[in-house]
């Protein structure tokens, strides 16, 4: 008999006066007052509800949802001493695969992994393995009685992890374990990459990042900012200086713009750069900090991801009367998760579907006045089974806009490739590897995360990082 | 943090600083730039490298005040330190020899051309430099300029020194006057390198311009640094500072710079008049 299905009826089973308890829900601050704010929207589960979400965990003998975690948390475990009230230990279990719990609990899309394949989903909603993440790394963040496990003994070996964004966080975590001395090389000021300016703080507070890579430090990791690699120093350097190896997890932080006539006007902005300076600069709080936004008044965000929603939700909060996402398919297409399309619905961005830019107008300034757009429909699919957008012929118009961010993806930042030597990369710019391991074509030489893969998720970022981790041990052990 | 080592005035609104920045000091190429940030709630602002010191770990940068930060960082002192700077950034010059170059600062674009005759003469160009500004007492690195150059021209907008009028006249006049040129380094203000692009692209002389549009992370991940040369897009701060002058839309580059003069008054403002609260 196939143990999936069993499980659950053995556990009702087991229990038989128990009454099912529903999947718990989390607050939310009210749309209406949340839009004039840069807090956190879900508010976290207190202490009872967390517990009566972890007494729905079945504990499956065969749990799906850890391998539907691209770095393995022990899932069942750790909710397990959230429902017996063990919160610390809770978040002890969690750290032990994951260096960046509080991040995942809230930017994963769980409903692709772990509660995806979490058996109460078949019948029911499941397992909320997210928010109990969040909870118990909250619980110990706010306890603050965070618990660094004691140093792992030298082997003597100096790794050098260029990027400090989620991947090279977690591979510095996971190596400074295995006795490794490690140092994260970042090129801007703060450690985080995508986590620090990427995603607002409505969505992750900067302090809840800075805790975590406080907590690396804590570990062993040394984190060095201000260092750009292949300007400060080449990977060649790197060796040359004693590192044993290399893992290269500098993202893919370039902005793609679409190329089309007046989209170099002012007010025009890529997404990295409106997120960066209202995340990482706080443009937010201008002028109590330095750097200043434009705070428009109708803004057009393009494009239909992750950066879109943050973008859009980001101009709200600046104040803006009209927010439009521009996109050019339907939202079943749409890339983002479904929960910040909510979020963002419910906050009152407009949604202009099945509509692409084509030009910008400017005014006499060099000012962005007017996005003119083209009605799409959807064709036939492709050979990716996703229908692509076609041109109504015809069917142009104009939106009045000040203020734009583009928001239709990133590319490879080709500072590292080109100055590596040996390095290979696709024609598209991003590193080659083999398989799993982050081997490139360089030995000695690792990469992961969006150098590798292109624009993807926080933790495949760090399941790569996981992956690296052993292999670059497997590697070193080996010579 | 990086130290302030030395702080002089070199005008009435343009300051030196001697930085610590040992790696930075060692790895810099004539042309690059660093990023700094002064304290916690700090912006991040694009400054050239005007020298290095790689023995004493120094690096040197020049500004002019123009708004609040640059007017709180002219406040600071020998012994506060920068809470921020990375760099080298940008690409370095490309310095070769190609025989007699004419290398032009204008304002504070003086402190940004310096490097470069340095770099230039000692490839082995003959260097002829023509360094402006609006009045005499806003001149800066004179002496610096007339250690790398092989003829120095002086030029101010009121005559109050040197020649009287712009440095795009001086270098007419060389042109008018059949001096061989080769190459052309024009910096400073935007209005002066369209100028000076202008002049030299009948003659066909090669003109090396540095671009200083509005920088936000100056590693290629924003594109704030965007302009157009040759009717594409490029970042400045990876594909740049330096372009061929007769490819860059100057135009462009000058309403870009406009983009945040409202806020920027408004801050400076605040700043001046000491007016921290809310």
């Amino acid at each position: 008999m196939n143990g999936t299905g069993a499980d659950a009826m053995e556990t009702e089973e087991r229990k038989p006066k128990k009454e099912k308890v529903p999947r718990q829900a989390m607050p939310e601050q009210d749309p209406a007052v949340r839009v004039r704010n840069f807090e956190e929207v879900p508010l976290g589960f207190s202490e009872e509800t967390a517990v009566a979400e972890a007494n729905r965990c079945i504990q499956c003998k065969k749990p799906g949802c850890i391998a539907g975690c691209p770095v393995e948390v022990r899932i069942p475990e750790f909710i397990h001493a959230i429902a017996e009230r063990r919160f610390l230990e809770a978040a002890r279990i969690l750290k032990e695969t994951n260096s960046l719990p509080a991040v995942c609990g809230r930017v994963c899309p769980q409903e692709e992994q772990c509660e995806q394949v979490c058996i109460l989903g078949k019948k029911g909603d499941p397992v909320a393995i997210g928010r109990l993440e969040r909870f118990a790394a909250d619980y110990e963040r706010m306890s603050g009685e965070t618990s660094v496990p004691a140093p792992a003994p030298s082997n003597g070996k100096k790794i050098a992890v260029v990027g400090a964004g989620p991947s090279g966080l977690t591979i510095a975590g996971d190596l400074v374990k295995l006795g490794y001395e490690v140092t994260v090389f970042e090129g801007l000021h703060r450690a985080g990459g995508v986590l620090v300016y990427g995603i607002p703080e409505f969505r992750l507070p900067k302090a809840i990042v800075e805790a975590e890579v406080d907590y690396l430090q804590r570990l062993g990791v040394k984190i060095e900012t201000n260092a750009v690699i292949g300007r400060i120093a080449t990977v060649d350097d790197l060796f040359a200086e004693g590192f044993s190896a290399v893992y290269i997890a500098v993202g893919a932080g370039a902005p793609v713009f679409m190329n089309i006539p007046g989209e170099n006007l002012s007010g025009i902005y890529s997404a990295n750069e409106y997120l960066t300076r209202s995340n990482l600069m706080k443009a937010y709080l201008f002028p109590e900090y330095d750097t200043p936004i434009v705070r428009g008044r109708n803004v057009a965000v393009i494009g239909g991801g992750n950066v879109a929603m943050d973008s859009v939700r980001t101009a709200l909060r600046l104040g803006a009367e009209n927010a439009y996402i521009l996109y050019r398919r339907t939202e079943v297409e749409m890339p983002a998760r479904k929960e910040e399309v909510h979020h963002a619905r419910e906050e009152g961005v407009q949604f202009r579907l099945l509509t692409n830019p084509v030009a910008y107008i400017g005014n006499r300034e060099g000012w962005v006045m007017g996005v003119r757009c083209i009605r799409m429909e959807l064709g036939e699919p492709d050979d990716s089974g996703r229908r692509s957008p076609v041109p109504v012929p015809g069917s142009e118009f104009v939106i009045d806009v000040d203020t734009v961010v583009v928001a239709v993806g990133t590319m490879a930042n080709p500072i590292v490739p080109a100055t590596t030597p040996g390095l290979e990369t696709n024609r598209r710019g991003y590193i080659i590897t083999r398989g799993e391991s982050g081997e490139t074509t360089r030995p000695g030489v690792f990469a992961g995360g969006d150098i590798v893969t292109g624009s993807a998720t926080v933790i495949l970022a760090m399941g790569a990082g996981k992956q690296a981790a052993r292999a670059i041990h497997a590697y070193l052990s080996a010579g | 943090m990086n130290r302030i080592v030395e702080k002089t005035d070199l005008s009435e609104n343009v300051v030196r600083m001697v930085l610590e920045a040992p790696a930075i000091a060692r790895k810099r190429k004539a042309g690059q730039f660093v990023v700094l940030i002064m304290d916690e709630k700090g912006e991040r602002i694009p400054l050239t490298i005007v020298d290095s010191d790689p023995g004493q770990g120094t690096i040197t940068i020049i500004f002019q005040v123009v708004g609040k930060t640059t007017s709180a960082m002219s406040a600071m002192k020998a012994g506060d330190a920068f809470r921020d700077v990375q760099g080298p950034l940008g690409n370095p010059t490309d310095i070769h020899r190609v025989g007699q170059v004419v290398c032009i600062g204008g304002g504070v674009g003086v402190g940004v051309v310096y490097p470069l005759a340095a770099a230039l003469k000692q490839a082995g160009n003959r260097v002829i430099s023509i360094i402006g500004a609006r009045t005499k007492a806003l001149l800066i690195l004179e002496e610096e300029m007339k250690g790398v150059s092989d003829r120095l021209i002086v030029a101010t907008d009121d005559g109050s020194y040197g020649f009287h009028g712009f440095v795009s006249t001086v270098l007419q006049d060389l042109i008018d006057a059949g001096e061989r040129i080769d190459e052309v380094f024009a910096i400073g203000p935007v209005p002066m390198m369209k100028v000076i692009a202008d002049l030299t692209r009948p003659h066909g002389i090669r003109t090396i311009v540095s671009l200083n549009p509005i920088m936000v992370d100056a590693t290629g991940m924003c594109g704030a640094c965007r302009v157009s040369v040759g009717g594409k897009t490029k970042f400045t701060c990876v594909d740049g500072p330096e372009f061929d002058g007769h490819q860059v839309d100057f135009d462009l580059l000058a309403s870009r710079l406009r983009m945040y003069r409202e806020q920027e008054g408004a801050a400076y403002e605040r700043h001046r008049c000491g007016c921290h609260g809310n």
